[in-house]
């Protein structure tokens, strides 16, 4: 099933057992997770998850994403040493550059896998939501490449703020079809999207960009992304002298590049640390609930309505989070925090002078963290940290000519 | 809560309606979104006065993920009105219709209050129903305890994609009616009766004494007669509430639910 990252002497059910790994049939971690949908959605949720434990144990299927994600996505991404802004913050930072894949994000880690998975399932159409535009481009992306077609669903607004990728999603064949209902973003377009699925699922898959929804996603897409980590973990055993870095950490929305990042740190000492944005701040603002079909942390009022997140950061806008991260931030073993929209402005603006690097805005949250943690406690001088930096920033050059 | 109704399996909408069903009536349950207008609760007593045997309240949610743009907008438009579950259930508890009252709400508001605090909110409020589209089967353990307790009918929804095993169990489970989902998909009005309602009541039917009701896109007295060949009745939303946003006065409403009303068979 997942892949055993600790010793030969690890049994099944320990890895079962042990922090990030399957959660088993009823998709809980620890309170969290679970399967919160319509009876029309129950069956086709089930198949997918037989549909991906069979695939998940098939070493030809593993073979098959593997390929795809080198010939194809451009893996593995570099660990890039930022020695520049290392020198200003006396701390070794590192980047994961999910920037350099094909697409320019993570997403596609979890694109390329969901779709072979649909393609083996039969299916013919892929359906998606998307914030950025980044999972919807992944998305357009991996249809073009195997033949499936797309429907992507996208906040109005956010069409408005990230219009690139409205025009790229369509270059690549996909429909696009905008959300007005709500507050026209990420959290509405889902809705739409998990709608949408309920008629379609016969013949469509339901591409979940995030590590949310009902189980198996928050699972499956984790195992997706876990190439993410699990090359970092490799890569930092040979840059550190120490092999694993103090801290890691990754920004999170719903959480995929986090997930797919602790993943391969879960195991070791590291201090795992998530950043929200903090208009979005689900674990450290929000409160148990149900939403999209998972129970996790959800930013609500005192009757349960969900309440609009509010950030810069088209990705990160979404007031749930998925569920691992919540049973994560309870058990204690990775921290949520959060940063500003002007702190993560300031930090795109840092990386592009010091590295030559245009991080996206999402990604820049992260990196913000680590600029206000250095020296503090929070990070010491001396301390090595892992950045993901989940994608690049070109997306945001038309928002960020009005910024700065 | 003082007093509890004492521990029981079958509450006053189940048995309210196996003894229409049982008198040979087609049981109508007509829906109206709670805080849509003002006067809403007048649409319930048109409903009552109109022959509905129950009526399902919408409790309204920011995010209905399985309602169709009618009840997407009948929500919203009853949110931006202030709208609150507390508000709703207080006049709720008032209007006496003279009916059995069930309502429909998701997960999130149910969770919020804790699902033995909501359902007993429920009971104080004279609602004897409780419908959680996206609390499936499986879920449902603790919420249905809690329905249980405080005297609540818990209402589970069959689709007709369920497996027989899952059939089963939704069947033995369900309380005051089985719901059957007609059509894969999302309420909404349908130009036709889905041709997988048929099939589903026929094998929920099957399984249970329990009485059951299609619902989803039955739209026309027509399509209402249709399902109740099928089954024990119907449940009709969207093509009333696309009236009322509309404009319709509940008269007008209560007048299309009458003209469902003929078109059943009476006991
Ligand atoms: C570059 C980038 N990073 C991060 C995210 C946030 O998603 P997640 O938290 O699932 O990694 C997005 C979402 O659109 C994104 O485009």
């Amino acid at each position: 099933m997942s892949i055993a990252l600790r010793g030969p002497g690890d049994d099944l059910m320990h890895r079962r057992r042990s922090a990030m790994s399957d959660p088993g049939p009823s998709g809980r971690f620890g309170r969290f997770g679970g399967r919160y949908v319509p009876e029309s959605l129950i069956t086709a949720c089930e198949e997918l998850e037989e549909a991906f434990r069979d695939a998940w144990d098939d070493p030809a299927f593993r073979a098959a994403l593997s390929q795809t994600l080198e010939l194809y996505a451009g893996r593995p991404t570099p660990v890039t040493p930022a020695l520049r802004l290392s020198a200003d913050l006396g701390v070794t930072l590192l980047l994961k550059r999910e920037d350099l894949t094909h697409t320019g994000s993570h997403k596609i880690n979890n694109v390329l896998g969901q779709a072979l998975l649909a393609r083996r399932m039969g299916k013919t159409r892929l359906l998606a939501e998307t914030g950025a535009g980044q999972h919807g481009v992944a998305t357009a992306t991996a249809g073009a490449l195997l033949g499936l077609g797309v429907t992507v669903f996208m906040g109005e607004r956010d069409m408005e703020r990230q219009q690139l990728n409205v025009f790229r999603m369509r270059l690549l064949g996909a429909e696009v079809v905008g959300v007005s209902s709500g507050s026209r973003t990420l959290k509405d377009a889902c809705s739409e999207a998990l709608r949408h699925w309920v008629a379609a699922a016969d013949d469509a898959h339901y591409c979940i960009g995030s590590v949310m929804g009902p189980h198996p996603y928050p699972w499956m897409v984790r195992e997706f992304q876990r190439v993410v980590g699990e090359e970092a973990r490799g890569q930092c055993a040979s840059l550190l002298p120490r092999a694993v870095p103090d801290v890691v950490v990754a920004c999170v929305g719903g959480g995929s590049n986090a997930a797919g990042t602790f993943a391969g740190f879960v195991d070791t000492p590291a201090r795992l640390v998530g950043v929200e944005p903090a208009g979005g701040a689900a674990v450290a603002g929000g409160e148990p609930g149900v939403l999209h079909g998972f129970h996790s942390y959800v930013l609500q009022d005192e009757d349960g309505q969900i309440q609009e997140a509010h950030s810069i950061s088209a990705g990160l806008d979404y007031p749930g989070v998925g569920p691992e991260h919540a049973h994560l931030a309870d058990t204690g073993r990775a921290t949520y925090v959060s940063v500003t929209d002007d702190e993560a402005v300031a930090a795109v603006a840092r990386l592009a002078r010091t590295e030559g690097i245009l991080p996206a805005l999402e990604s820049a949250h992260a990196l913000a963290w680590v600029l206000k943690a250095a020296g503090t406690p929070d990070l010491p001088a001396g301390s090595t940290v892992l950045v993901t930096l989940s994608g690049r920033g070109d997306k945001d050059a038309d928002q960020l000519a009005r910024l700065i | 809560m003082s007093t509890r109704p004492p521990k029981m399996s079958m509450g006053t909408l189940e048995t309210h309606l196996r003894a229409r069903r049982d008198a040979g009536q087609a049981l109508l349950v007509p829906y109206v979104t709670a805080g849509l207008t003002a006067d809403w609760p007048d649409y319930l007593r048109a409903y009552a006065d109109a022959g509905a045997d129950a009526i399902e309240v919408g409790l309204p949610f920011s995010d209905p993920m399985l309602d169709g743009g009618t009840i997407q907008e009948a929500s919203d438009r009853a949110l931006r009105r202030g709208a609150t579950p507390g508000r709703l259930l207080a006049e709720l508890s008032t209007a006496n219709p003279g009916v059995p009252l069930a309502v429909m709400t998701y997960a999130n508001l149910v969770f919020r209050t804790g699902a033995r605090a909501f359902c007993e909110r429920l009971a104080e409020a004279g609602v004897t129903g409780l419908i959680v589209p996206d609390v499936p089967h499986d879920e449902a353990g603790p919420l249905s305890e809690a329905a249980t307790a405080a005297g609540v009918d818990l209402v589970l929804l069959a689709a007709p994609t369920t497996a027989p095993a899952r059939l089963r169990g939704i069947a033995e489970r369900s309380r005051g009616f089985v719901y059957g989902v007609t059509v894969m998909g999302t309420t909404g009005e349908r130009a036709a009766l889905a041709d997988s309602a048929g099939p589903l009541a026929g094998r929920l039917r099957e399984l249970t004494t329990c009485p059951v009701l299609l619902g989803f896109g039955i739209s026309t007295p027509e399509q209402a007669a249709q399902a109740c060949a099928y089954a024990d009745g119907v449940v009709v939303a969207s093509a009333l509430m696309r009236r009322a946003l509309d404009g319709a006065t509940p008269a007008e409403v209560g007048a299309d639910v009458a003209a469902i009303r003929r078109a059943l068979p009476a006991g």
